[in-house]
């Protein structure tokens, strides 16, 4: 079970709600996905709405919704959208994401570090996406945050995990939960996550806008499945050669 | 048309990378229709005596406009400084950063603490038009007026940037000069704007002028084929920027311009002062696509797109 501020979920997939071409198919692939944890923007949130909304698509019984403060450049932009969002209903957990660089995404480590701070003493869960740098993941986990986001590659690239090495140094260290977050664009990315000891990953664009969302959602259903299991089983490394015999230890036999 | 059909299939995977399949709806809402600039193509040019909404009349406009859904707005007028005062901006501006989400500017060419204090107020977003980037015929097209001096219009974007503004909405009027050579400078510009303010989204509109019974004949006609290539190889160069598509385009080319790499519409837009509330004054540009915004949300869906009203919070701005 994963466990996230003594809440447990069954699933390891969090899902994104960006960019699908319907509330109705948002809503399919979400239960496709089995995902029990949705993270909306509230930039894209309209209590007053007189169309449509995207909350419209996300049933709050089913789901624990994971705001996100995606569009803030810097830290005080992030505290008030997070407690914009808490004062809107949408409870105490926070994803924060500080990407001020619209182009690809990145998050700003100083200000997600102070927005950290400030939202962890505001008693806020604080989920907060941020490059794989593990000395950054370490000092997050010092101020309090719940658990950490390290992307494996830009947001929307599929690029997959090329960040691989340096989430393997954050998993090691880690006393939170780590989740990978940004770049999967396959489900055998968000298996190879899961094998490497990922706590959860988190997708959003390759499902959103593939040609059948609700299948891609099953999909990364699956391969979250699978990889959780093989890490559980324990994989073994992979050998460059056949090693039979024991030259320097045979003697001992 | 191979050729294009394959940098269309290009721009349309780039574009659902980073966009996915939405469309963000915004509306202008226009101030006056005055203008102390002589812009040969305009139908404000020098336009006198004419009309211009009290605060209280663009609050009336404003309304009508959230009641309808949109949550974006973008603020239009003509160049009249004596009349559309910083003092009389700032008022208009706070009471709409009341309701409304994302607040953009297209008036003319204000100084950096102009922009700072408006920003202040509630301002997220610039939309300015170099109209044509070729020197020598933008002289001709802007023969006096503050407007004719081009390098203070190219500098308004940097203006703003250095200000804040968290959008950058830049275009050439299309059918002013070659459009080849307007999209080489849009693309430098972008480029150029997407390093120096690299916490600004930077957009590109498609103004385009039309060759038909207007007053102004467009020297350089673009094409509906010249103008999907001008979009989608913008898209292929700059992945990241916002293309915005206004209802000066037929309804027809407007869906199908959806699938091509288009992020931004506006619908049902009025391009008088005064025009939501049914007042007659004389408007900037004919309206092509004059379908009402639910028409436009039906054609957006059956593209397989969702209409999106809100993608930002004015809680960005201000405490």
């Amino acid at each position: 079970m994963l466990k996230i501020a003594e809440k447990t979920f069954k699933s390891r997939l969090i899902i994104g709600t960006g960019k699908f071409p319907s509330n109705k198919i948002l809503a399919e692939s979400l239960f496709a996905s089995g995902a029990e944890i949705v993270t909306v923007s509230i930039r894209r949130v309209d209590l007053n709405a007189k169309h449509e909304d995207i909350l419209d698509a996300v049933d709050r019984s089913k789901y624990l919704l994971l705001p996100n403060t995606s569009g803030a450049r810097f830290a005080d932009e992030a505290v008030r959208i997070a407690r914009l969002a808490k004062a809107g209903g949408g409870g105490n957990w926070i994803k924060l994401e500080l990407t001020p660089d619209p182009n690809y995404l990145l998050p700003d480590p100083i200000e997600t570090l102070k927005a950290a701070e400030i939202l962890v003493k505001e008693g806020f869960v604080v989920l907060p996406y941020i490059n794989a740098d593990p000395v950054l993941a370490k000092r997050l986990e010092d101020v309090g945050c719940a658990t950490v986001m390290p992307l494996g590659s830009p947001i929307g690239s599929h690029q997959g995990l090329t960040t691989r090495e340096a989430i393997k140094i954050i998993i090691e260290q880690a006393n939170i939960p780590v989740i990978v977050d940004a770049g999967i664009g396959a489900p055998s990315h968000a298996a190879e996550a899961m094998e490497l000891g990922a706590d959860a990953v988190m997708v959003n664009t390759a499902i959103a806008i593939a040609r059948d969302p609700v299948r891609m959602a099953e999909a990364f259903r699956l391969a979250v499945m699978a990889g959780r299991t093989a890490f559980e089983v324990g994989l073994k490394a992979p050998q460059t050669k056949a090693s039979a015999s024991s030259p320097l230890t045979g003697f001992l036999q | 048309m191979i050729e294009l059909e394959s940098i269309a299939e290009q721009a349309q995977e780039l574009t659902l990378k980073h966009f996915g399949r939405t469309i963000l709806l915004y509306v202008p809402l226009y101030l006056n229709n005055e203008c102390d600039n002589e812009c040969v193509y305009c139908g404000f040019a020098n336009n006198e005596g004419s009309d211009m909404l009290s605060v209280n009349q663009v609050m009336a406009e404003a309304e009508l406009l959230y009641q309808k859904g949109f949550r974006h707005v973008l603020l239009v007028a003509g160049e009249k400084r004596d009349k559309i005062t910083l003092e009389y901006l700032q008022d208009v501006v706070s009471r709409l950063h009341e309701k409304f989400e994302s607040i953009s500017l297209e008036i003319f060419p204000l100084s950096e603490e102009e922009y700072r204090i408006l920003f202040e107020a509630g301002v997220d977003g610039l939309t300015i038009y170099q109209e044509t980037y070729n020197r020598e015929l933008y002289k001709q097209y802007h023969p006096s007026g503050p407007k004719s001096d081009y390098d203070y219009r190219l500098e308004t974007p940097e203006r703003a940037g250095r200000a804040g503004f968290y959008r950058i909405n830049i275009g050439a009027l299309l059918g002013l000069a070659s459009w080849q050579d307007e999209l080489a400078a849009l693309a430098e510009h972008a480029k150029y704007l997407k390093k120096k303010f690299w916490r600004s989204q930077i957009s590109i509109s498609f103004p385009r002028l039309k060759d038909s019974g207007a007053r102004f004949k467009p020297p350089y006609p673009v094409s509906d084929t010249q103008l999907v290539e001008m979009i989608c190889r913008l898209r292929i160069m700059l992945p990241t920027v916002g293309l915005v598509m206004s209802t000066r385009e037929s309804a027809a080319l407007r869906d199908n311009l959806i699938l091509l790499g288009i992020t931004q519409m506006s619908a049902e837009s009025k391009t008088s002062p005064g025009g939501y509330s049914n007042c007659q004054a004389k408007e900037q540009f004919a309206v092509s696509d004059q379908r009402s915004l639910a028409e436009v949300m039906v054609a957006i869906s059956a593209k397989g797109y969702e209409p999106v009203f809100k993608d930002w919070d004015r809680a960005f701005i201000g405490g």
